[in-house]
């Protein structure tokens, strides 16, 4: 099946099984490996992305389903060697230790504060609900969150 | 042309941000599945869905036609592969043979029985669905003490009894204590069985290059020398043909820690196809196959007087080993006998370890890897003595504590503690806590009829791993620091971190010891082309040991660079500050990157001096280092539903000094999690039949963000004497102080109704089920 996508502002048309998880597009075909396979069946976040604005788990959705969607991963996030104020958060608030979890982590992440601006912890925590980290016991990522938002909102 | 820079700013007990994170928040890092070869095949591995089973026969065929698929691989063809190790060697220990792929049974599931090896993943998938294997299905006994009955199925049918090893350590004399004593208190303790869940699964890459004899292996490994030895050692390999590349690797925890059937088993498929095969465990597979921790029953007494002091302590402890024993399966619940006592003053010890063949996945390293649960033994043990004898829990933990000025201390299981001051980390977490108020507050709420708990834990545990007498494989760490002709500073550790930071901080020490800054210098790890041989990341050691050889190496090249710089200036009294060599009489000064450019171009050289600036150190510690600290969890428990929430949680961890206090508190919270998870969610329940039915994330519960409470994260610096940095190591610290502290809590909470104990995980429905009876 011939799928059209857009991943971090690039084009791509593609033949493909139906069956193609859109994570295997994105690692196998579109050479992208930031987004990781965490738990195969949506519960860990390791693979989150965002489809046409929303944090979605690629790990659960073939290619087919996101054909004509844009698609931003992780790294489409930094410009020009910028880096993201989210991934800087993170750096800077040691909000990650084997790095596995944090690409889906911060997708989640910018997802939370595009839906809460001024996040509350409350709001933090339930917005990473979804994305496991083993490393960090979250605290530091929500400090990470936090900084962000405080950060974005100046 | 790029400099060195020299600085007087030291990095050394700062939050320095991490240097290896740019590379793991742009996507950009490259762990085992990022990998990809020309040529490169898949493996998918069929696996025993039963517990026990013979096999009648393997009808392949099929799975061989299939579109993509170029080989299948069952146990007959891997015959001539060595076994998967047992490191530990101990009189009486039965070890099965572990062979890579089942030939003729199958011991738990998930158990690998074939390998089907493809051109694409999902072909080796669907064609893994075509094997037949016909199973002559066998009972299973999944639980270690129904193991030990008579009349239990046999794990393995040569041993009966399902016994794999026994240990007995005795110390003091523990038949008069327990015989003078006021008091006895006796309690079965359960420490479940818990599933590692690093958030990267397993997964190995090999290619064998045949005319060079050479095979590299890429796995996700916290030991990438170990795993080289071995790994070759069972492939018939040549150890320095044999290159292991532990790339980025996604969370161990103790289940890294392991040479895996897997590892061998891609070095077989790569050299029998001729090309590249990468392998990725689903999380499924992580599940069943990656190594278990925990697993332990532990029948505790404890004698003491009517004042609390504390005079001997026995201990049963029943270890599930599962199926076989990986690298170090027999050595875990040793290290819970080590620190049986704690931190408490008594000389008079004795344990019995039994360790049990069960038909699950082996059970091995995993975080705190035994210290845990004698942690959780012992201070359980305390509160229900404390509750016995109507004692304040802190005050009998700080009658019976070994003083400060006792230090070195003597074990009574043969351990020499190195420093501590353990009251003042109570002290300080009760201060911080404002321990007096809350129990007012209880009392108050008590009359309300609701149910709020104070749970102490005061830990102490074994760490930099160790003196190589008391480890199965070398205790040391090495290091290599090589200062390149422009100056830039390389440091190659042999003790290859994988998420806890060590790029940092070892760069902190370096820039610190040689007066430079921290973007001269690279930190690498991993592959043991590039790497002197090494230990690995485990036991809380990479700092304390591997940093100490670090700091030592760049003892001798400081030594190195003053005599070049001595040359150069032409001067005896020199001194290297701020990254130059300084004249101390007229003030003239060469630049690191000038002095190492001429110890290269070597035109002159000090007297009896080689050219170049590379220094190599093997560490070997005299002894272990001993961190302590107290943790105080306040909870309220819900007494509609059962469910526990914490208030509050206060960690005081003394690991001595502190290199980097924001590594050292993300340490600190992801330990605090694992052992909240274990304390609270966390249990691989095995039924009857010996499935797994916590087998996936949907049924294991898992710690999560909303599910944390705040960790406040706290200090007292006693500094090792053990090495020159003082540091103890902190990896650990988290998830031993927690479980005890509070399940602690929580029998605190509930003591109004009589209760004395719970095992974890404290469910809401155990909780629920406790209220219930007793109301």
């Amino acid at each position: 099946m011939n799928i059209n996508l857009t991943i971090n502002g690039k084009s791509y048309s593609q033949d493909v099984e139906p069956r193609l998880l859109l994570i295997h597009f994105l690692r196998d075909v579109a050479g992208l490996t930031g987004t990781h396979m965490g738990c195969e069946t949506s519960l860990c976040g390791a693979c989150t992305v965002e489809l046409d604005g929303k944090a979605i788990k690629s790990c659960t959705m073939f290619a087919v389903q996101a054909n004509g969607a844009e698609i931003v991963t992780v790294e489409g996030l930094a410009n020009d060697g910028k880096l993201d104020p989210m991934q800087e958060a993170f750096w800077n608030e040691h909000g990650l230790q084997c790095g596995f979890c944090t690409p889906g982590m911060i997708m989640a992440a910018k997802q939370i504060i595009d839906r809460h601006p001024s996040p509350t912890e409350d709001e933090i925590r339930h917005g990473l609900e979804g994305n496991v980290c083993r490393c960090t016991g979250y605290q530091h990522i929500v400090n990470a969150v936090k900084a962000a938002a405080a950060g974005a909102g100046k | 042309m790029a400099t060195t820079t020299t600085k007087t700013e030291t990095f050394v007990g700062k939050r320095v941000r991490r240097r290896e994170d740019p590379r793991l928040i742009t996507g950009t890092a490259t762990y085992v599945e990022d990998i990809q070869m020309p040529g490169m095949h898949y493996a998918v591995i069929l696996r025993s869905p039963h517990a026990a089973a013979r096999i009648r026969s393997i009808k392949a065929k099929q799975a061989e036609a299939a579109p993509g698929v170029v080989c299948v691989f069952t146990g007959k063809d891997t015959k001539g592969v060595g076994v998967v190790p047992c490191g530990i060697a101990m009189p009486d220990l039965r070890v099965p043979q572990h062979n890579i792929l089942a030939t003729d049974r199958v011991y738990f599931v998930g158990h690998p029985v074939a390998v089907v090896v493809a051109r694409d993943r999902y072909l080796a998938r669907d064609a893994a669905e075509l094997i037949e294997v016909d199973y002559d299905i066998l009972p299973a006994v999944a639980d270690p003490e129904k193991a030990l009955t008579k009349g239990a199925p046999a794990v393995h049918p040569q041993w009966p009894d399902n016994i794999a090893f026994t240990y007995h350590q005795d110390g003091g004399n523990v038949d008069k204590v327990f015989a003078e004593a006021d008091v006895v208190v006796k309690q079965r303790i359960v420490s479940q069985r818990l599933v590692p869940m690093a958030m990267e699964t397993r997964g190995v890459v090999a290619e064998w290059r045949g005319a060079d004899r050479q095979l590299n292996l890429y796995t996700s490994t916290q030991i990438p020398h170990l795993v080289r030895t071995l790994v070759a050692g069972m492939l018939g390999l040549e150890e320095n043909r044999t290159r292991v590349i532990a790339p980025e690797v996604g969370g161990g925890f103790g289940s890294k820690l392991n040479v895996y059937a897997e590892e061998a088993l891609m070095g077989f498929v790569s050299m029998r196809i001729q090309k590249p095969v990468k392998w990725i465990e689903s999380r499924r597979e992580n599940f069943t196959c990656t190594t278990h921790g925990r697993g332990h029953v532990d029948y505790y007494e404890i004698a003491a007087k009517r004042d609390g002091t504390i005079l001997g302590i026995k201990l049963k402890l029943i270890q599930d080993v599962g199926a076989y024993h990986q690298l170090l399966t027999p050595l875990i619940p040793q290290l819970s006998v080590l620190m049986m006592p704690g931190l408490y003053n008594t000389q008079n010890i004795r344990a019995d370890i039994v360790g049990v063949f069960t038909n699950c996945v082996p059970t091995d390293a995993y975080r705190g890897a035994g210290r845990p649960e004698a942690t959780h033994g012992i201070e359980r043990m305390v509160d229900i003595l404390a509750a016995e004898l109507k004692m304040d829990p802190a005050q009998i933990r700080l009658k019976n504590f070994v003083t400060k000025d006792k230090f070195p201390y003597a074990t009574a299981t043969g351990l020499m503690y190195d420093s501590g001051d353990y009251a003042a980390p109570l002290k300080k977490a009760l201060d911080l806590v404002g321990y007096v108020k809350l129990r007012q507050e209880q009392a108050d709420l008590r009359k309300q009829g609701k149910y709020m708990g104070i749970g102490i834990s005061t830990y102490g545990e074994i760490c930099a791993i160790g003196p190589s007498p008391a480890t199965p494989a070398g205790g040391w760490e090495s290091a290599t620091v090589k200062i390149e002709p422009s100056g830039k500073i390389t440091i190659l550790t042999g003790a290859c971190p994988h998420g806890q930071g060590e790029e940092t901080t070892f760069a902190q020490i370096a820039a610190d010891e040689l007066g430079v800054g921290l973007d001269d210098i690279l930190v690498t790890r991993g592959d043991t082309a590039v790497v002197q041989y090494g230990i690995g990341t485990f036991g809380s050691r990479a700092t304390a040991v591997g940093g100490t050889a670090l700091y030592y190496a760049l003892q001798d090249l400081k030594a190195k660079i003053k005599k070049f710089g001595a040359m150069l200036l032409e001067s005896d009294d020199v001194t290297l500050v701020g990254g130059q060599v300084v004249c101390d009489k007229t003030g003239k000064a060469k630049p690191l990157r000038e002095i190492a450019g001429a110890s290269y171009r070597a035109l002159k050289l000090p007297p009896n001096t080689e050219p170049g600036l590379i220094a190599t150190r093997f560490w070997e510690p005299p002894n272990f280092t001993f961190p302590f600290g107290a943790h105080i969890v306040v909870t309220d428990i819900d007494s509609e539903t059962g469910q526990i929430k914490v208030r509050r949680y206060v960690a005081v961890d003394d690991c001595g000094n502190i290199l980097n206090p924001l590594i050292v508190d993300g340490q600190v919270h992801g330990g605090v999690a694992q052992g909240l998870g274990q304390a609270l969610w966390e249990q691989a329940v095995y039924d009857d039949n010996g499935q797994l039915i916590t087998g996936e994330l949907t049924d294991y519960a898992l710690p999560r963000a909303h599910l944390m409470p705040w960790i406040e994260s706290h200090h007292t610096c006693t500094p090792s004497p053990v090495n020159p940095l003082g540091v103890k190591g902190v990896g650990e610290a988290g998830t031993i102080g927690c479980s005890p502290a509070v399940v602690n809590s929580a029998v605190d909470a509930l003591s109004p109704l009589g209760v004395r104990h719970i095992d974890m995980p404290l469910t809401p429905e155990k909780i629920w089920k406790l209220l219930a009876k007793k109301n």
